[in-house]
């Protein structure tokens, strides 16, 4: 082990995992919109709406996320989308993770008793109503962890925009470990920093599933 | 903008379909690989003495907690430099058997947890000795529960699979790009690929079906 190139390269490598969390913060709340909207689709009356949701959801999750990254950054241009890599990046994996946290958000409204519907109905609640006063927060507790999961997903699936040279943590670590031939320094170094990031967020799920989960 | 053009795609194709090929290729033989190594590194974790259970641990929770590609650079780029030369296409299997056998190591392991004591008892007391117990007895009823879980990840695995492109394996997006880097057309050819992603999954999704309908009947 070389300690004294992990003391040097550390900044770099936590400047760069600041990328990796701005990338994380960005999509995660593109994706969040996203995602109700989708899932509003789905449980909707109209068939039509239903089958935009379900399709939606059928394309993003059976395809490869990279392929999603590719089109928009390198075919954009030709249907006259362009967008900066860091933004291109951003986008695709926020409408990438939209479709997993759709399903997460669609699962959790499903989940909750149809009596709860029924009683909020029969006390006089319109239907928008009965969702959003007596179904939904019933059924953000039940999503907590699924939409954790998604999460997770989505910081390890940000290195995939190291491949249109994002200079996040994945990206960095590949031209390091290219120019300094010390690859487990490297990987050492990127891997913690990773996983403060991932096991830290798992831990804060599982504080909030604990937390407002734990009744039900 | 240069507008759209699909009826070059066709043009093209035994190039796309060789690399649709390797995609299947890589992808079945990282999915089988991930599969037993998961079973392995899940009795490992279970029942080894600690001196071996504790780095499988260690492992694991590595694999867990960074990206597959940031794995794939390593075992690719990183390797070679301490003299370990692995040709591109090992490189990728092994990258992808790895982060996958992590994943169904933890749904082997509560598999096994929550089958039922009696069976390891019974075989026991038939006279099998602790790992043949493990490995005749526990393990195939254990793995039959877990069919839809594993099945997900190697729906992902396929998927994922599209990574290795990025070490020059010639796999489907790896075709696609030498086909782009001529014709300039990323947009026809990314969304061939994508679809053609999109039909193997949908056979993967059958067969798991399958897979899953016989281990039902069989239980």
């Amino acid at each position: 082990m070389d300690i004294a190139l992990i003391g040097r390269i550390v900044p770099v490598f936590v400047q760069a995992a600041w990328t990796t969390v701005e990338l994380s913060l960005l999509s995660l709340a593109l994706g969040l919109a996203v995602a109700a909207l989708v899932a509003m689709l789905r449980l909707s009356h109209v068939a039509a709406l239903r089958f935009a949701g379900a399709a939606y959801v059928s394309v993003f999750r059976g395809t490869p996320a990279l392929i999603q990254i590719f089109l928009l950054y390198f075919g954009g241009p030709q249907v006259g989308i362009q967008f900066e890599p860091f933004a291109a990046g951003a986008i695709a994996l926020g409408l990438n993770i939209a479709a997993y946290m759709a399903e997460s958000i669609r699962g959790g409204v499903l989940s909750v008793d149809r009596g709860q519907m029924e009683a909020a109905r029969s006390l006089g609640f319109g239907e928008g109503q009965s969702m959003r006063w007596i179904v939904l927060p019933q059924a953000a507790k039940l999503m907590i962890r699924p939409l954790g999961v998604n999460a997770v997903a989505l910081v390890k699936g940000t290195a995939l925009v190291a491949t249109i040279s994002v200079v996040e943590l994945t990206y960095t670590a590949q031209r390091f470990i290219g120019s300094t031939y010390k690859p487990f320094e490297i990987f050492a170094v990127t891997a913690v920093l990773y996983m403060i990031m991932v096991y830290g967020l798992t831990l804060l799920i599982d504080r909030l599933d604990r937390a407002y989960a734990g009744e039900a | 903008m240069q507008g759209l053009d699909f009826s070059i795609v066709p043009e093209y194709w035994p190039l796309i379909g060789k690399g649709l090929w390797w995609t299947v290729v890589i992808s079945t033989a990282s999915a089988v690989l991930s599969v037993l190594a998961g079973i392995g590194f899940a009795l490992l974790v279970l029942y080894a003495s600690p001196v071996v259970r504790y780095p499988v641990r260690l492992f694991m929770w590595l694999f867990m907690g960074t990206p597959l590609l940031l794995q794939l650079f390593l075992i690719y780029f990183g390797l070679v430099q301490i003299g370990i030369d692995i040709p591109a296409i090992w490189s990728g299997i092994i990258a992808l058997s790895l982060h996958f056998a992590v994943y169904n190591a933890d749904i082997f392991r509560a598999g096994i947890a929550a089958l039922d004591k009696g069976q390891t008892e019974a075989a026991r007391s038939l006279g099998f000795g602790a790992w043949r117990t493990r490995i005749y007895i526990v393990v195939p009823q254990a793995v039959r529960g877990t069919v839809p879980a594993v099945g997900n990840m190697m729906i992902a695995l396929l998927k994922e699979s599209s990574i290795v492109s990025m070490i020059g394996i010639a796999e489907l997006v790896h075709s696609a790009q030498l086909v782009i880097s001529e014709t300039y057309r990323p947009f026809e050819f990314y969304l061939t690929a994508a679809a053609l992603y999109y039909g193997l999954n949908l056979i993967l999704e059958a067969v798991l079906r399958g897979i899953e309908r016989k281990v039902e009947l069989s239980r």
